[in-house]
């Protein structure tokens, strides 16, 4: 089994799943307070990874990401190569692919606060950013901990886009899945059965944990009732 | 009394005007001194719009809000602080306590901007004085109901708002629960003096807590004063029902009888009733219903007059009558020899029971459109034998017949 391979998955799905925290926490903030009548563009826009094929992803960020693009070329200008079949450019493209995956989770949970918790805190004098410090974000923390375990286990499991944008360049950007494509192409079965079993067993025990959490989450605060 | 001279007057002056759609348009002017001021109105008034227009959580399309001298909203101006600066304090109908934080940490919320010490002593005080110091360390979902709205109260009160707001945040609890809690409200209020807007569509609420009432329907403010002043002088058929009219019937003035001090009054068919008649009229005259579709009005007019007390009004004029259910006696033979002056000829078409109250409502045999509610005691009921379909006469005195202009 090839150990670097499994090694970069790991790094991407980490880097992809804080960046999609940082990126993602405001825009489903965005999403589940604003009013503006274009709010349905841009969750369409969010859910878009979820319908498309990763060719089709992978296709246009490749062109997007290629020196006759103007982030592109900016890319090159900064720092003297290409974001296309790099580790950076993997990240980008993951970025983008999982994205759903965590601002839905995110997006839903602020959804569901009482909006009365949230004049409360106004009234109270508290800012729309301490009330989402201090109000919002402890109570969706469930919500955010599945995106942010939903958007590792999605990108720890990607394929197609790394496939169309990362190329296959061991210890940059040939991650686990790809290997074992690689390896049943070899047909060395044995190798891409462990690295299967092991990517199936990672997957499982992360999803477990987000359901086992949002369970006793909401155990907790059925209980509390009684 | 110098105290008052000195201090800025913690009054709180709104003037709203604001249009939620074409249909609905609050417009209210008023001034609340010290003290608590019931908000009476059925739901759909605006009582929650006002309120969240008060505390910057809408926002008027027009007007002025000053609160203990401070412009916290004035549209020429261009002023509309937010609701993080009007310093209101505002119990909502679900209270909305922090759910995931303690009692103490829910009061200390609005305290941020104090040192740790502070807010320590603060709380401490406010835990006291709402006599729930005992619960500091639980969270909301494990405080039984009255006790979180202490812990509501004292969260909305330790910032030393300019105002408080409370829209219906006591109506689950029982009255003695509730009369402890505005006791202790009162007493926290006798030292700090703010105006505080008392939201609730409970008339017995209305009556037992407030200094002042004002009463709010359709978005406009019909009446206020004292308790007593708003239900002694009932104009209007919402101030009506507050004061526990449970008939209230459009009428015409009929005669005058000056020297007696009384006026006769025919009365006419409830709203709906009418617009049934107005929509028949419409089928027939305009051809659509065709001759024989609908029933013609029976002739003669039937008639159902009383006996009221002289108001000023001209013969013609139409007004309402509003009578307590319980201001009227029920007869099975037409009674002789009696003071009262107005008998009703009747038939029960149901009979219920309330708690310790039995509900009659009966017909008038004159106008079957004429629906009458009296209250009776059960016991009156079972010696009376009261059935479904039996005649009755009513019997109501001049004086129990209370005169609205409409």
């Amino acid at each position: 089994m090839d150990i670097r391979a499994l090694a970069l998955s790991l790094r991407l799905a980490l880097i992809v799943s804080f960046a999609l925290l940082a990126l993602g926490l405001p825009l489903a903030y965005w999403l589940a307070f604003t009013r503006k009548k274009w709010k349905f563009l841009v969750e369409a826009l969010v859910a878009l990874p979820l319908v498309l094929p990763p060719t089709v992803l992978g296709f246009y960020l490749l062109v997007a990401l290629g020196p006759r693009s103007p982030f592109g070329r900016w890319w090159l200008e900064m720092t003297g190569h290409t974001l296309a079949f790099t580790f950076e450019g993997l990240v980008i493209g993951s970025i983008l692919y999982s994205f759903p995956f965590a601002v839905q989770p995110f997006a839903a949970s602020f959804a569901a606060i009482d909006r009365k918790l949230l004049a409360a805190s106004a009234t109270l004098g508290a800012s729309r950013f301490r009330t989402f410090i201090r109000i919002v974000l402890p109570l969706s923390l469930p919500g955010v901990i599945t995106g942010f375990a939903l958007a590792f286990a999605h990108t720890l499991g990607e394929f197609g886009v790394v496939l169309m944008i990362g190329g296959n360049i061991p210890g940059t950007t040939k991650t686990i899945s790809i290997a074992i494509f690689d390896d049943v192409q070899a047909m060395d079965y044995a190798a891409a059965n462990h690295a299967a079993l092991l990517l199936l067993i990672i997957s499982f025990v992360t999803l477990s944990i987000v359901y086992g959490l949002n369970r006793r989450s909401h155990f907790s605060t059925l209980g509390a009732g009684q | 009394m110098n105290r008052n001279v000195e201090r800025a007057p913690q009054t709180l002056y709104a003037s709203i005007r604001r249009a939620s759609n074409d249909v609905f348009r609050l417009e209210v002017e008023l001034t609340l001194s010290p003290g608590i001021t019931i908000l009476f109105g059925p739901s759909g008034a605006g009582k929650t719009t006002l309120l969240d227009c008060l505390a910057g959580l809408a926002r008027p399309d027009s007007g002025r809000i000053v609160a203990a001298g401070t412009t916290l909203f004035d549209d020429e101006q261009r002023i509309a602080f937010p609701p993080q600066r009007r310093n209101c304090g505002y119990l909502f109908q679900t209270l909305a306590l922090f759910p995931h934080m303690t009692a103490r940490h829910n009061i200390e919320y609005g305290l941020a901007h104090l040192s740790k010490a502070e807010r320590r002593s603060k709380s401490d005080v406010i835990l006291r004085s709402f006599r729930i110091a005992e619960l500091e360390d639980r969270r909301p979902p494990h405080i039984s109901g009255g006790e979180r709205q202490r812990v509501a109260l004292a969260r909305a009160l330790v910032t030393d708002p300019r105002f408080l707001l409370l829209d219906e945040p006591l109506t689950a609890l029982d009255a003695a629960t509730k009369s402890r809690i505005v006791d202790d409200l009162r007493e926290w209020n006798r030292s700090h003096g703010i105006p505080i807007l008392y939201v609730t569509h409970d008339r017995s609420e209305a009556f037992a807590l407030g200094e002042r009432v004002v009463v709010l329907e359709a978005g406009r403010i019909i009446a206020e004063g004292t308790p007593q002043e708003v239900l002694d002088a009932p104009r209007r058929e919402t101030v009506a029902q507050l004061a526990g009219f449970e008939n209230v019937f459009d009428a015409a003035v009929t005669a005058l009888h000056e020297h007696d001090g009384t006026m006769t009054c025919r009365l006419l068919p409830p709203q709906t009733v009418r617009s049934k008649a107005a929509l028949e009229k419409f089928f027939v005259e305009s051809g659509i219903g065709g001759e024989g579709r609908l029933p013609q009005s029976q002739a003669p007019t039937p008639q159902v007059t009383l006996e009221v007390p002289l108001t000023p009004a001209e013969v013609g004029e139409k007004l309402q009558v509003g009578i307590r259910a319980g201001d009227i006696l029920i007869s099975l033979e037409r009674p002789t020899g009696l003071s009262a002056r107005n008998l009703v000829a009747a038939e029960i078409t149901t009979l219920r029971r309330e708690g310790s109250t039995a509900i009659v409502d009966a017909v008038s045999v004159e106008d079957r459109d004429i629906p009458v509610k009296v209250h009776l005691t059960p016991r009156a009921v079972e010696s009376l034998q009261l059935k479904i379909g039996d005649a009755i006469w009513l019997v109501l005195k001049t004086h129990s017949c209370h005169i609205m202009k409409a």
